[in-house]
């Protein structure tokens, strides 16, 4: 396990974990409905970034792409549903506040 | 075979969809009404169908990273069970053919969804699988596009797909550490390094994004909202599989067969069982509204489920799959009738109900052997279960948590009484004079779960040894 | 070296500033940007065709879907900017701090060991042979995931009026 490679991993990895906390202080502080998706899509940056890493380092990077691929489909899919959620809700409401999320109780 | 099951479906869909679609209403309902039997009728003939030498070309589509042993046929039945009732329910309650069109659509995708899950044997696909079954399941709450379901569909969105991004760094990160993603490679990776930072913190960010998925306590936010604001077929789903399937069932497996038992995680288990039991109960004690107080009494009955897997001994492995199959079936029954009481008097506030047994006394019948079931009252099935629970873990040595299952019966017993009562007995409530029974496909499916219950129950000793023992074998490496 | 840590900085530092800047098209386009350095990484990390999958959806189809979907939505009015402008500049003062404060208790992770086996298989090279033959699984999926996403679209998107249940 050398040193070189190890020094890499370690820097990549703190980078992801300010960027994973960047995307949860989005998705816990924003009022508005479209920036906590955008929160979410920071999030699964990182997870990619994490990967590609990952995959580097093991010498598997074809496994890794095929990894990537399907993640980054899922993920288009994720925002295209998300964004039709979304989209319906300011139909009803005229307006993207998450505070007005609040109906259901208890 | 193990393929057919996901590959049938597609076929299903693509033909459906090819020619007219609306047209095609009709027979979409009776071919997937079809599909769902044929895989009843599979898991019970499974010795012919799963494990038959001849339909080995069949079955070698994908085998590299399918197969299903005991634990997955059990799965597979309350599957297609619970999508059975789903679908019959869609047909009563959705009137507008196009929305039923599309319904039956996306319960064939969630069913691939699930099938996969309850098949796959490695942890990339299962990611896959359940991102399937997730985004079928946002599409089908929100797709009546009522203001309460948007809420309760956003909600659901955004807390899952933080959980399955906690996944994904779990698996990254089992990746680096063991070079591969299969169960038995990760299995035989993790037996010789469970000291390693890195893989214990991966194996508790996985099992806090199960807890997500399942619906566990400290993490439960989103399924009352969207068990509740769901349109009722939905309900039914949600809370008869797609939540046991997702979190639940593969909590199970991987801890079982990846993760290993030890006395952390053990100890983890049986706390966030625990805690998910008392706090639920006492949350749906204080409900108003019919299918909330069915949401927490959820939450707790799986509570119930974890609490028997972390006893780590084979009988508590046992008795949690003997219960994830009874909580399927009376929740399912429970949330039928809540769709019937819905339909017909057109209201599930509680207090706005009452008196409901005169005028709709199938519904009513049933519902009592639901919930006598859920509180565990001999001899239907769910007193089994809660027995088999509480010895497996007196005999593990946690006698502390076994107690207190059994005092928590009490709490279950006490708000799904309330509940009975509110909702069924008393006076007739004004308003309701003209309420009729629900109709025949409601009072069909009713009996047929409840009857489930009743033979589960009736026929133990023999459905224990010939169904649920063998499970016991996931345990061996 | 100093390459990638001065991608990684500008990657970090364009998340942040997406985040607290008030405009929700300048925060689509730190989230493009922050695609695009994850795509220049895996190119420098030999993967080239997740690096364009990446740059082509994501960078291109993703931003392209927010900024249709922030065009269909008015922004709120204006008398209530000027009070929400006040009261979220106190919430998101404490971001760069925070961001600050993560990296630096991420440090302290870096001395701990870790052991990595390495398994020696017989790797394909293709990525596209390891999606075909050893994957199928997840191509399958893949399918299947489209199939939800097409139908999710024609039944949330279309305007209609629906009772309430």
């Amino acid at each position: 396990m050398s040193g070189d490679v190890l020094v890499l991993f370690w820097t990549f990895v703190i980078f992801i974990i300010m960027l994973c906390a960047t995307g949860v202080y989005c998705m816990l502080v924003t009022r508005n409905m479209i920036k906590v998706l955008i929160g979410l899509e920071i999030l699964n940056k990182g997870v990619t970034l994490l990967f590609v890493v990952i995959g580097h380092i093991t010498k598997q990077e074809p496994l890794v792409q095929a990894f990537v691929i399907t993640m980054i489909v899922i993920e288009v899919v994720l925002i295209v549903v998300a964004g039709g959620v979304i989209l319906s809700v300011y139909r009803h409401d005229e307006s993207l506040d998450v505070d007005n999320l609040r109906n259901l109780k208890g | 075979m193990p393929s057919l099951l996901i590959l049938v479906p597609l076929l299903e869909i693509i033909f459906f969809n090819l020619f007219f679609g609306i047209q095609m209403t009709r027979i979409a309902l009776w071919s997937a009404a079809a599909l769902f039997v044929f895989q009843i009728l599979a898991v019970l003939m499974h010795n012919y169908f799963f494990y038959n030498p001849g339909l080995d070309r069949i079955n070698s589509f994908f085998t590299v990273h399918l197969g299903a042993d005991r634990l997955a046929l059990i799965m597979l039945f309350c599957i297609a069970a619970v999508c059975l009732v789903s679908l019959i329910i869609g047909r009563y309650t959705l009137t507008d053919k196009k929305q039923r069109f599309n319904f039956i659509n996306v319960l064939i995708i969630a069913f691939i969804g699930m099938n996969g899950i309850a098949m796959t044997k490695d942890m990339f696909s299962l990611y896959v699988f359940l991102e399937i079954t997730a985004i079928s399941s946002f599409i089908l709450i929100a797709f009546r596009r009522g203001r309460a379901s948007l809420e309760g569909a956003f909600k659901y969105t955004v807390l899952s797909s933080v959980a399955t991004i906690m996944m994904l760094t779990s698996i990254a990160l089992l990746l680096f550490t063991s070079g591969d993603t299969s169960f038995p490679g990760l299995q035989s990776a993790l037996a010789n390094s469970k000291h390693n930072y890195v893989v214990i913190f991966s194996i508790a960010i996985f099992i806090c994004g199960l807890f997500i998925k399942g619906g566990l306590m400290p993490f439960h936010g989103w399924l009352p909202d969207a068990y509740s604001s769901a349109p009722p077929a939905v309900s039914v789903l949600l809370a008869g599989i797609v939540t046991k399937v997702c979190g639940v069932y593969t909590l199970i497996r991987l801890v079982t067969g990846v993760f290993g038992f030890s006395p952390g995680l053990n100890a983890l288990l049986l706390f966030v069982g625990l805690v998910s039991i008392i706090t639920a109960a006492l949350a749906a004690l204080g409900q108003t509204d019919f299918k909330r107080m069915l949401a927490y009494s959820s939450i707790s009955q799986v509570g119930y489920i974890i609490l028997a897997l972390g006893s780590g001994t084979g009988l508590g492995v046992i008795a949690a799959v003997f219960h994830l199959f009874n909580h399927s079936m009376f929740k399912s029954l429970l949330f039928v009738n809540s769709a019937a009481v819905g339909l017909q008097a057109g209201t599930t506030e509680m207090d706005d109900l009452g008196g409901l047994s005169s005028r709709m006394p199938v519904t009513s019948v049933t519902s009592i052997i639901g919930f006598l079931s859920a509180s565990g009252i001999p001899p239907l099935s769910g007193f089994w279960s809660k027995l088999l629970i509480i010895i497996a873990l007196w005999s593990a040595g946690q006698h502390f948590y076994a107690l207190a299952a059994a005092l928590a019966s009490i709490l279950t017993l006490a708000y799904l009484l309330i509940m009975q009562r509110k909702v069924f007995f008393g006076k007739l409530a004004p308003g309701l004079e003209s309420v009729k029974e629900a109709g025949l496909g409601f009072s069909l499916v009713s009996i047929a779960l409840a009857l489930v219950t009743i033979m589960a129950g009736l026929f133990f000793p023999a459905v224990f040894v010939s169904v649920f023992e063998p499970v016991k074998q996931i345990l061996l490496p | 070296m100093i390459l990638i840590l001065t991608l990684l900085v500008i990657m970090v530092v364009a998340a942040v500033w997406g985040v607290m800047v008030r405009s929700l098209l300048k925060t689509a386009i730190g989230l493009a940007v922050v695609s695009a350095i994850v795509s220049i990484f895996m190119f420098r990390f030999n993967s080239p065709l997740a690096a364009v999958f990446e740059l082509s959806v994501c960078t291109g189809l993703i931003t392209v879907i927010f900024l249709s979907t922030i065009g269909l939505t008015k922004p709120i009015s204006g008398e209530q900017l000027s009070s929400v402008t006040k009261e979220r500049l106190k919430r998101y003062r404490y971001l760069p701090l925070w961001i600050i404060c993560s990296g630096v208790m991420a440090l302290f992770l870096v001395g701990l060991p870790i052991t990595i086996i390495f398994v020696q298989r017989t790797v394909e090279t293709d990525p596209r042979h390891v999606l075909w033959n050893l994957r199928q699984l997840d191509l399958f999926g893949q399918i299947i995931i489209l199939l939800a996403g097409g139908f999710g679209a024609v039944m949330l998107f279309k305007e209609r009026e629906d009772n309430e249940w």
